[in-house]
């Protein structure tokens, strides 16, 4: 009698603390399609409803006709695939090597991957920038990719790194009896199976240039040039916010990230538990 | 023979295209921002500047700067444990909570909890930007009709604005904590608990003497890498602050540094204070991971 009453108790106390959570989660996204969604003449509400009154697209065809959104998602697109096929595809041959084989410097060049981990934003972005001055590439994609997979990099040969090393020896071993050479082994028998981690590293490499505001907004100073983050901080200023722009290229943004995210979830368990962290 | 020689050309392959542009976009950029830290650039000497020595890095501790660089430095301490702490109290406690073996609809739960992690971080600043606003904003909306208080001038305040940036911070990095603890509670067997509840353990036994022993390896190399992500956290502050407003009092070093060299265009003095930055970042973990013993578990 009094333990199913105190598993009564503690399940319900579990249940109240996750719905609070979730609730404070999920708030300021559903705040965002709020916003996104409300008419013109209700941008500026104090209302706490959920979902708008009179809600409407409008908000959204005039984002897609007024302004040069899609140029910029054209820009941001290529950005981020750019960078991201290129982390992609360093990270999982250098993390390979890191991985299975021992080199001269291999140690101290995993230190130096953790460290780079410690520098503060300013620390690359400062000598960048005025090398891209002196270089003239300052308003060029060239500077801000290069500027992205340094930033990413490190972090993504970690991660592949740790993975590959959960991965045992063996299977390569056998594959090489069985005649594979290293490429073939490496590419038709490691690469498959660690695909979760491929994936994580892809999403990291993504997310950090199809969101990233701070670096943008000195390198790209060309509207024409514009990512995603720029034109959608063009959207907000101290005179007067653009709500209903400003929500709707939000949801634009985010959506896609969002899904790639929930999608990746469960790999993302295994993948940072595995792969960044244990080592 | 052959067969080595192979081998070598095979791990050069691999690893080669990453050293090389590792050395030009990383390694030698610290380099350069080094000798700048030691040089007179700024926006008037951009192309003929020469090397001076340490006088910026002497600048940087002994100039009096509006705000006091030791009051920012306090700050950012401040900023970094108040936000690890609750990183890890929520992200540790909704961890302990979802793994409990007769809780429902765990997939879901996850699967909203992990929403402000997937959010981009400038949305998340620009949003809750919006929900502080003085007259508009959801927060004092609900501070006024919900609870009958009075509303708050979040982003005008100097020590308000700062809040504010805590509060945005919290939210979208429990997430991460939970994630990291959650797959470390997984991998608890579950009859290291039975056995305890035949030995005759009560539920702090079982937190103390298997949780916590258990969660400890996983969570310390987090909380190291939590910890410089949020010391380095620009975005957060920038953003929600607007470059440091009101008057510049919301401020961490990052952010700091980035209007010193960006609006300000003292590149030399921005370079000597990152170069500060990263050290004590080293040293801190450096220690950190040794006192925890943890290093091994890392490298």
């Amino acid at each position: 009698m009094k333990n199913k009453f105190i598993k009564y108790l503690r399940l319900t106390f579990s249940y109240l603390f996750l719905i609070l959570f979730c609730a404070i989660s999920i708030y300021p996204v559903l705040q965002v399609v709020n916003i996104s969604l409300r008419p013109a003449n209700r941008l500026l509400t104090t209302s706490l409803e959920i979902f708008p009154q009179n809600a409407t697209f409008e908000n959204y065809i005039k984002l897609f006709t007024e302004q040069p959104f899609l140029i910029w998602i054209g820009n941001s697109s290529f950005i981020s695939l750019v960078v991201t096929l290129t982390g992609v595809v360093l990270a999982s041959t250098a993390g390979y090597a890191f991985s299975r084989y021992e080199f001269i410097g291999k140690k101290i060049s995993l230190l130096s991957l953790l460290v780079t981990q410690m520098f503060p934003p300013t620390m690359l972005l400062l000598p960048m920038y005025i090398m891209l001055v002196k270089l003239g590439l300052l308003n060029s994609y060239m500077g801000i990719m290069i500027l992205y997979t340094a930033t990413a990099l490190p972090f993504c040969i970690w991660q592949m790194k740790g993975y590959y090393d959960t991965v045992p020896f063996s299977l390569e071993e056998a594959a090489m009896i069985d005649g594979c050479n290293y490429f073939q082994s490496f590419y038709k028998i490691i690469l498959p199976i660690a695909s979760p981690a491929l994936v994580i590293t892809a999403l990291f490499s993504f997310m950090s240039s199809w969101t990233e505001y701070i670096v943008a907004a000195q390198v790209l100073q060309n509207t024409e040039l514009w990512t995603l983050p720029l034109g959608l901080k063009s959207f907000e200023s101290n005179l007067g916010t653009e709500w209903g722009l400003y929500g709707a290229a939000s949801v634009i943004i985010m959506v896609p990230v969002i899904i790639l995210f929930l999608v990746l979830s469960k790999w993302l368990i295994s993948g940072l538990t595995l792969g960044s962290v244990k080592g | 023979m052959n067969k080595t020689f192979l081998k070598n050309i095979w791990i050069t392959i691999l690893i080669l295209p990453s050293l090389v542009i590792l050395i030009a976009v990383v390694v030698y950029p610290f380099g350069y921002n080094f000798i700048l830290s030691l040089s007179n650039i700024s926006l008037t000497h951009i192309r003929d500047w020469k090397i001076i020595g340490f006088d910026q890095y002497i600048k940087v501790f002994t100039t009096v700067t509006q705000p006091n660089i030791y009051v920012i430095f306090f700050k950012t301490i401040l900023w970094t444990i108040t936000n690890l702490f609750f990183h890890v109290v929520i992200g540790v406690s909704l961890a302990l909570v979802l793994n409990q073996k007769d809780i429902f609809g765990k997939a879901i739960f996850r699967t909203i909890l992990i929403l402000p992690w997937a959010v981009p971080q400038l949305i998340v600043a620009l949003t809750w930007r919006g929900m502080f606003n003085y007259e508009y904003g959801v927060i004092n909306a609900m501070l006024t009709q919900v609870m009958g208080l009075p509303p708050v001038e979040w982003l005008k305040g100097e020590s308000t604005a700062f809040l504010s940036a805590i509060i945005t911070n919290v939210w979208l990095g429990f997430p991460f904590m939970m994630i990291i603890a959650l797959g470390a509670l997984q991998s608890i067997p579950r009859d290291m608990y039975e056995a305890a509840d035949i030995d005759g353990a009560n539920w702090y036994h079982r937190f103390r003497y298997i949780t916590v022993p258990l969660l400890k390896p996983v969570m310390i190399p987090a909380i190291t890498l939590g910890t410089i992500w949020t010391f380095n956290n620009l975005n957060i502050v920038w953003l929600i602050s607007n470059g440091g407003e009101p008057q510049d009092s919301t401020h961490i070093l990052v952010s700091f540094v980035y209007k010193a060299a960006f609006n300000f265009y003292r590149y030399g003095y921005a370079a000597a204070l990152s170069v500060i930055i990263f050290l004590i970042l080293l040293l801190f973990s450096l220690s950190f991971m040794k006192k925890t013993r943890t290093a091994e578990n890392v490298y």
